[in-house]
């Protein structure tokens, strides 16, 4: 069988035109507009003289079999959008093709073409039509888009009394009775309250259940595992990993931390500005790593190992000491204490000279959020040296309960179990 | 799965035709755009679709009192507020139409850059949604010849084919401009003085027996004013010199298809550079 969406050496490639304020004048201005003008005379390719070249595809190749879901993932730029762009017929290629052998939805924003003065009722027909839907398919499905947008009361007031919930939630819900073979859907899930995505996942998952094709893209880590059966990873304009969901967001996830810098996973610590030592600053430099060793420089998904070696001094030869390590969430609020004193079975030997210990966390199971890490160092049972905000580490959401559902609620987040009265506990 | 939805995207280089097929297909959205315009466009406003017939109706009892009184522009038959009401009617059509299209697809950026359907129905939907505005116009126009005892004769068949006319100059004019307005935010500042100017060049005010002979021709070249006399010898029963007409539509039709190519030419960056 053909593959339902077929792309092919695709590449689209901007022209990036310099703003006015930076190229001002009259001559300037008059010679761009005739470069302009000359670009449309001529080709569709940019024009050499006037700006920068910058290719936001670069010869992508995929093809996607009816039924499949599809995640795609990726940095902000690395080409996602223009690709869905280019299938949804919004902007030309630049080179190369798509083949789209079914009918195709996409949807790039929640909403698009609502008028404000338009009440709900109107809007849903309105927005149906740019979609595609036909008055009829509009007709037919108008009572459970409504129900399933939950603005039964609201159909005759204007959408601009609307709350940007209630406008998100009309907006997908027409979205979402869009009979279509294949379904586009560019992070429409980063808008909206907690409720509202949940219910967003829940369709989707419905639609690709149902055996629709669907091509996802999504900073929710959790979502693309969970939804989607294969994963593809963007990178500069190109495909840089395809292989499962799971496969690619590991992929995408060790990209991330890897290329900040080579060095990002250590942090100086002679550059700390919210310090205080009893004598010298001892404490010299924090290293992180994650699962299987793995450098870490950015963010760390729920449940992920944490490793960090604390590099410091010890001036003199002592056995009484002791490393601290606090995490503090964005409310200040002290999530978690880790202390070398807390180690039952730890070497009680007198040390001097520079030191490495090790604080191995094995799953940190804190909710999504940025966390500010303290660090000191305490000899003879007094400070010897303290940093605030040593570090901030942001925890990412992930599917650690592995159904899809991000934990967001409260500080922890623990595994834990639900069952029946009537079933045993295994 | 039915082979009929096959695409291939791909590069476009050149002129294209236009997809009649993918026009027929959205045929219900230029609808839901029209009726979309309608709806809001007088929302909110005190008057409401009063608006439609106010702006001709000031027009003509100014031009009655400046050039016709003041003046001394004389009409071709039919009194002065008849005979510039009918060229009002073409004209205001004309230039709100030109003035709302040219502006439309900045004004609706969201739908250019997140959606893909046949743009042209972008401007070619807030010219359908004046049609409305002319039909009240017209029946002012009705109203006024009652009072007037101005007779209606069996010229009025041909006012169908001077309202494609006006629609059609109107489309070419919009449709270009509007693609233009992507790229030069220029076609905002240029669209109201062109328009200003235009009346002028328009046998809207002045009948066109005021031309001298052998430049009447010349009015040809000016795609309204086929629809401007047009409109009074259906309407009034004025004589009107066919060649002059004939030239005008052939103008209009030229503009409209060309309007169509240009649109379609420059259509494929609209997204990238909105």
């Amino acid at each position: 069988m053909q593959p339902i969406l077929q792309i092919e050496k695709l590449s689209k490639e901007y022209l990036l035109t310099r703003d006015s304020f930076e190229q001002s004048g009259v001559r300037a201005g008059l010679s761009r507009k005739w470069a302009a003008l000359r670009r449309f005379g001529g080709s569709n390719l940019p024009d050499e003289s006037t700006g920068e070249h910058f290719w936001a595809l670069k010869d992508v190749s995929f093809n996607v079999n009816e039924g499949d879901v599809v995640g795609i993932i990726g940095r902000n730029g690395a080409g996602k959008s223009t690709l869905l762009k280019i299938v949804s017929r919004i902007t030309d290629p630049t080179e190369g093709q798509v083949v789209v052998r079914a009918r195709l939805a996409s949807l790039l924003e929640v909403g698009t073409g609502f008028h404000p003065e338009l009440t709900g009722r109107e809007n849903i027909f309105l927005n149906g039509a740019i979609l595609g839907m036909r008055k009829a398919e509009i007709v037919s499905q108008f009572d459970e888009i409504v129900a399933f947008a939950e603005l039964e009361k609201f159909l005759d007031t204007p959408v601009k009394h609307y709350s940007s919930g209630m406008h998100v939630r009309l907006g997908f819900a027409v979205a979402a009775h869009l009979n279509r073979e294949i379904l586009i859907v560019d992070e429409v899930l980063a808008v909206g309250d907690m409720a509202f995505q949940k219910k967003c996942l829940g369709k989707m998952s419905e639609v690709s259940r149902v055996g629709r094709t669907v091509l996802f893209v999504s900073h929710n880590m959790a979502a693309v595992e969970n939804l989607c059966r294969r994963g593809i990873v963007f990178d500069d304009g190109r495909i840089v990993f395809e292989g499962t969901a799971k496969e690619a967001v590991l992929d995408y996830l060790g990209r991330v931390s890897g290329s900040r810098d080579s060095t990002g996973h250590t942090v100086d610590l002679s550059r700390a500005s919210d310090r205080r030592f009893a004598r010298t600053p001892l404490l010299r430099q924090l290293e992180f790593y994650t699962d299987d060793n793995r450098p870490l420089s950015n963010d760390l998904q729920i449940g992920a190992r944490l490793q960090v070696r604390v590099h410091f001094e010890l001036p003199e030869l002592t056995a009484d000491f002791n490393v601290g390590l606090g995490f503090d969430n964005s409310y200040g609020q002290r999530v978690f204490t880790a202390q070398s004193q807390f180690q039952p079975d730890r070497f009680a030997q007198a040390r001097v000279g520079p030191q490495v210990y090790i604080c191995d966390i094995p799953s940190l199971t804190v909710t999504p959020g940025e966390y500010s890490l303290r660090v000191w160092l305490e000899i003879n049972n007094s400070e010897a040296d303290l940093i605030n905000d040593a570090m901030r580490l942001r925890v990412i959401e992930s599917d650690y309960y592995g159904t899809g559902k991000v934990p967001w609620n409260g500080v922890l987040v623990l595994k834990h179990r639900w069952h029946n009265e009537a079933t045993k506990i295994q | 799965m039915p082979s009929s939805f096959e695409v291939t995207i791909r590069p476009h280089r050149g002129w294209q035709p236009i997809d009649l097929r993918e026009i027929w297909l959205y045929r219900e959205l230029l609808v839901f755009l029209v009726w979309r315009d309608i709806k809001i466009r007088y929302r909110q406003t005190l008057l409401g679709a009063l608006w439609a017939v106010l702006q001709p109706l000031i027009a003509m009892l100014i031009f009655t009192f400046i050039f016709n009184r003041l003046a001394g522009v004389k009409s071709d038959g039919p009194p002065y507020p008849l005979f510039a009401l009918a060229g009002l009617a073409p004209w205001t059509f004309f230039s709100t139409a030109v003035s709302q299209s040219s502006n439309s697809l900045v004004s609706n950026q969201q739908l250019v850059s997140k959606i893909y359907f046949p743009r042209v129905f972008i401007p070619l939907g807030s010219i359908g949604a004046l049609l409305l505005d002319l039909g009240l116009t017209l029946i002012l126009l009705a109203l006024l010849m009652i009072h007037y005892h101005w007779p209606v004769s069996l010229n009025l068949l041909w006012l169908p084919l001077f309202i494609v006319a006006a629609v059609l100059a109107a489309s070419g004019v919009g449709l270009t401009l509007s693609a233009f307005n992507v790229s030069f935010r220029d076609v905002k500042y240029a669209v109201p003085f062109l328009i200003q100017m235009g009346i002028f060049v328009t046998p809207v005010i002045y009948p066109i027996r005021y031309i001298p002979g052998s430049w009447r021709i010349l009015m040809g070249l000016n795609p309204m004013t086929g629809a401007v006399l047009g409109f009074r010898y259906a309407i009034l029963g004025t004589p009107s010199p066919w060649p002059v007409m004939g030239l005008s539509l052939a103008v209009s039709l030229a503009l409209f298809i060309s309007g169509l190519l240009i649109f379609r030419r420059m259509e494929r960056r609209f997204a990238d550079i909105i």
